[in-house]
Parts: C-alpha cells; structure tokens; sequence
C-alpha cells in the first residue's frame, strides 16, 4: 500500500514538469515553423504586423512594445500601491481592519478578467479621453491602469506576507533602541523582507504580462509602435486571441502566431526565474 | 544614591488576565538591580513597561505610574524618548540583518547622527565598552549574524550602548549562552555600572547574586520582597523567597 501512494504521488509530481515541458514543445514546433517562411530578425525586428498584406508582414516589434508600455505602465502604478497597501495592512492597521483589508484585497483577485475589461471600457475609457482630450478613450494608459487592479491582489497579499513573517524580534530590537515605528519599517522591516518584496513585483508583473482579455477590451488593438501613453496600442497576448479564429491551420499565420506564444512564454518563464530566484535567496 | 526611577502601583493585564499586580518599588542611580522569580511571576511583564514596549501588545492594559527622572513615561513623554534613555537587551542575542559596523550605529543613525567619523568613534567606543571590539575590529563590515552567540549579545549590548542610555534593561541576557560566555557579559555590566542603572531580568538566582547590588523577587505578578543581595541571599524576610531559594518550587 506504501509503496502505491509513495509511486503514484512521484508521478503525480511528474506529470506536472511533464506537462510544462510538452507545452513548451508543441509551442516550439509550431512556432519555430514560421522561421522557414521569414527570417529571426523579421519576425523579431519588424516594425510593421499585417498577416493580410500580400505579402504578409510578421514583425514583432509594435506588439513587443505594446505588451512592454501596457507592463511597465500597470507595474508603475501598482507597486508603490501595492507595497503602501501591504506595509498598511502587515505594520500599521489594527488588528480587526487587517483581516478586513485582507479578505477585500483577496476579492479583488476574483473578479473575472472581463468584467474588469467592462467596466473599463464603460467607466475608465471615457474619463482618460476626456481627461487628455484625446479622439478614443482606448490607450495604452487605460489597459495600464486597469491591469494595474489586477496586478495589486497578487503584490499586496505576497509582500504582506514577507512582512509579516520578518522576526517580531527584529521589529522590538529596533524600536528598543529608540527607533520611530517608520524607521523601523523602512531601515529593518522592509529591507529584511526584500526577498518577498521583490517576488511579489515579479509575480506581479507575471500576471499582467499574460492578461488578454481586458488589455483586449481596453487598448484600442491598434499593432502600431506606440509614441506615447497616451496611444491605442496592441498586446501580444491580444493578437493571439483576437486572430487565432481566422486563421487557417498551418497557415504562416498560424504559426506566427504559435512563435508569439512561444516569445511569451519565454518571457514569463524568465519573470518567474527571476521571482522564484528571489524568493530562495532568503532561505540561505 | 538618587532615585531613577520609581513606580508607584504597577498593575498590568492581558485582556483581563493580570500579569502584575500592585508593585511598587523604586530603583538607584548607578545601581544594579536583579529581578528574580519563577515564569509567569511578572518579571518580563515589569521590564517591558518600563521601556514602554508593552504598547506593542495591543491587549496589554497598564495602570499606575512610571516616573523616570520624575518624569511619568507614559503620560510626559513619548515612546521614543523614553526607549532611547531606557533601553534594553534581550533574552535571545539578536542582531539586526546588518553588517557589525551598521548594528551598532543604527541607534545613533536614527537619532540624527550623519557624520561619517563621529559615527566611526561612537561605534568604537560602544564595543570597547561592549568587550567586543578586539574580536571584531578587523571586520566591522561583515555580516553581525555571522557571530557567535556571545559575541552577538554583546553586540546586542554595545548596541544599545550607542544610542548613549541611563538605564539598561537585560531580560534573561545569558539564557542562551556558554559559562564563560555569560562571565564575559557579567564583566561588562559591572564595568558599566559606574555611568547607567542596570535592571537584570534572570531566570538564573546565581547571576543575581553575582551581579545585583540589590534583588527583588517577584512571585504571581506580586513583589513579594526587595532587599540589598547578601541580605536576601542570606537571611530573607519572607517565608516565600526562603522557599524559592531553597529551591523548594520553582
């Protein structure tokens, strides 16, 4: 009997990295089926996405930059606030309000992609055309900012963590010596959970880099390289799912769009590498 | 001598359950002051309100009066004020995640002091005091965590020296160390003993007597008796601190 569960649980484990890795696989040969069409630096450097024209042009290159101002935008705008969230929830709230707070942020990462993408689309999108009185109300700064809601459950609820779990003595040690309760936050508690901290940004940014649906709703889909902000913009993940229907099986587009994923997928590989990494640096 | 500090009716409760009850006694300049007595006598309780460190337990309730160079502390001053005149060391030895160097200028640093040499001498002078300086001078920019147990403590207590207190606070400083260890702690704080008022919190009756000029011992949250050391090791008032010195509980 031992020896079952002991076998069937390894396996279990294996299946995990196994499918991980065929995912990895079929995304490679698809994707990297589209290089015997056009060359690496085309597909990488290429400043204009148009599978239609005759003939079809698969650069990168204004989906790459979309999906990176839509990023950095959303990472802008969630980090500090995520961070001021978590330090308030682990350090200063009292006790009753903590558990609060903790299970309203927890909510916040149930509300489904697309009702976020709704609701910014009714609400946000008008307020930052009028705002900066600009002709569409769908940029790159709408999709940032609401990517940015979904990003703050992920960073606060893993920070609040680190937070947390820094010694209490380190906290006492610090105040004990006449240290004011924010410098103790800011010169022990803080750095003492930088790990964790640090973790919770990349992860973050993992979520973010990988949303479709409301980035979809929200950024205008226009695959041009953005000048500012304040422009409509198009995501990788976007065009996958918004041309995947019209392709045809084995298509150049078709596998255009499999070596997109595969770019994704080597990006967030790398995110979570660097969190993961971050995370373990503490346990030494 | 001049009286530090006195307290005046002590009670201290955990949401209803009471840890101190009724204590009053007051402590000399210059002195050192061993606190003994059983766990969960209140001993921990009493050090941690004298430095204000219970207001971080939000379920502690303090009544009474602290006065410290007649001031009550926490009614006249603030929380930082008065932890950095009284500071205090703790049971287990704990460095902050900092270099050697930094841990003992943290004090100072949050205290306003920027000047780069001022720094310097003040971290020198805190682990000559501290007897650590000669085993640490050569690598004050290395990680405090990396030393012993010992050495950490006395770091914890040339630390606490840095930000320039009257009174020092020790709550079972040498529970977790060595013999000699411990001698080496109980040297520096008789050598301290001529610039601040030294209160020992300890688990060990030995050390008291080794170290304290005077003793009290405290028994269910009560004081149950205070007396200069040879006279309560030798012939106490109080039937109860015979019994406990004599090993008869506790």
């Amino acid at each position: 009997m031992e020896f079952f569960i002991e076998k069937a649980i390894l396996l279990n484990g294996f299946a995990c990295i196994l499918f991980v890795i065929l995912i990895f696989f079929f995304l490679a040969k698809d994707g990297l089926a589209l290089f015997k069409f056009v060359t690496i630096q085309d597909f990488l450097f290429g400043t204009l996405w148009n599978p239609l024209a005759e003939p079809p042009q698969f650069g990168i290159l204004p989906l790459f930059l979309g999906s990176l101002i839509v990023t950095l935008g959303a990472t802008i705008i969630s980090v500090p606030l995520g961070m001021a969230c978590a330090i308030f929830i682990g350090e200063i709230a009292p006790r009753w309000m903590r558990e609060t707070l903790k299970a309203g942020v927890e909510l916040l990462a149930a509300i489904p992609s697309i009702v976020i993408g709704f609701i910014g689309m009714t609400m946000l999108g008008p307020v930052v055309k009028n705002l900066f009185h600009l002709p569409t109300g769908l940029t790159a700064l709408t999709g940032a900012l609401a990517l940015a809601f979904m990003a703050i459950p992920t960073i606060v609820s893993i920070m609040e963590d680190a937070i947390s779990s820094v010694p209490r003595i380190y906290k006492e040690g610090s105040l004990a010596l006449g240290a004011t309760h924010w410098q103790t936050i800011y010169r022990v508690i803080i750095p003492a959970a930088s790990s964790g901290i640090v973790a919770a940004v990349m992860l973050g940014i993992g979520r973010v880099i990988g949303e479709t649906m409301a980035v979809m709703m929200l950024t205008g889909n226009a695959s041009v390289i953005p000048k500012t902000i304040l422009a409509p913009v198009r995501t990788m993940t976007a065009t996958i799912a918004a041309e995947m229907g019209e392709t045809v099986r084995g298509s150049e587009h078709y596998f255009a769009l499999f070596a997109l994923g595969l770019v994704l997928f080597v990006i967030t590989f790398f995110i979570n590498l660097v969190a993961d990494a971050a995370l373990h640096r503490k346990q030494k | 001598m001049v009286e530090k500090i006195i307290i005046e009716n002590l009670c201290i409760d955990y949401g209803g359950v009471h840890a101190l009850k009724n204590v009053s006694l007051s402590v000399k300049e210059h002195e050192i002051l061993g606190i003994i007595g059983p766990a969960n006598s209140g001993k921990t309780s009493f050090l941690r309100a004298l430095n204000r460190l219970n207001d971080l337990d939000l379920s502690s309730h303090l009544s009474g009066s602290i006065y410290l160079n007649g001031k009550e502390i926490n009614r006249e001053m603030d929380a930082e004020e008065v932890r950095k005149k009284v500071t205090m060391v703790f049971a287990l030895p704990i460095p902050l995640p900092m270099s050697i160097f930094d841990n003992v200028a943290y004090g100072p640093r949050r205290h306003g002091t920027k000047d780069r040499k001022r720094l310097a001498e003040i971290v020198e002078k805190s682990l000559k005091a501290g007897f650590l300086w000669d085993e640490v001078k050569d690598r004050l920019s290395s990680s405090a965590m990396k030393l012993s147990g010992g050495q950490q403590q006395r770091l914890c207590i040339a630390r606490t020296l840095a930000v320039e207190p009257e009174v020092i606070l020790y709550d079972e400083p040498c529970s977790g160390l060595d013999p000699i260890s411990t001698a080496k702690v109980e040297d520096a704080m008789r050598e301290l003993k001529s610039r601040y008022t030294q209160i020992l919190v300890t688990n060990n009756v030995k050390q008291a007597a080794r170290v304290g000029d005077r003793v009290a011992f405290f028994l269910m949250g009560e004081l149950v008796e205070i007396d200069e050391a040879n006279r309560i090791f030798t012939a106490p008032k109080d039937k109860r601190t015979n019994d406990y010195l004599t090993g008869r509980f506790g």
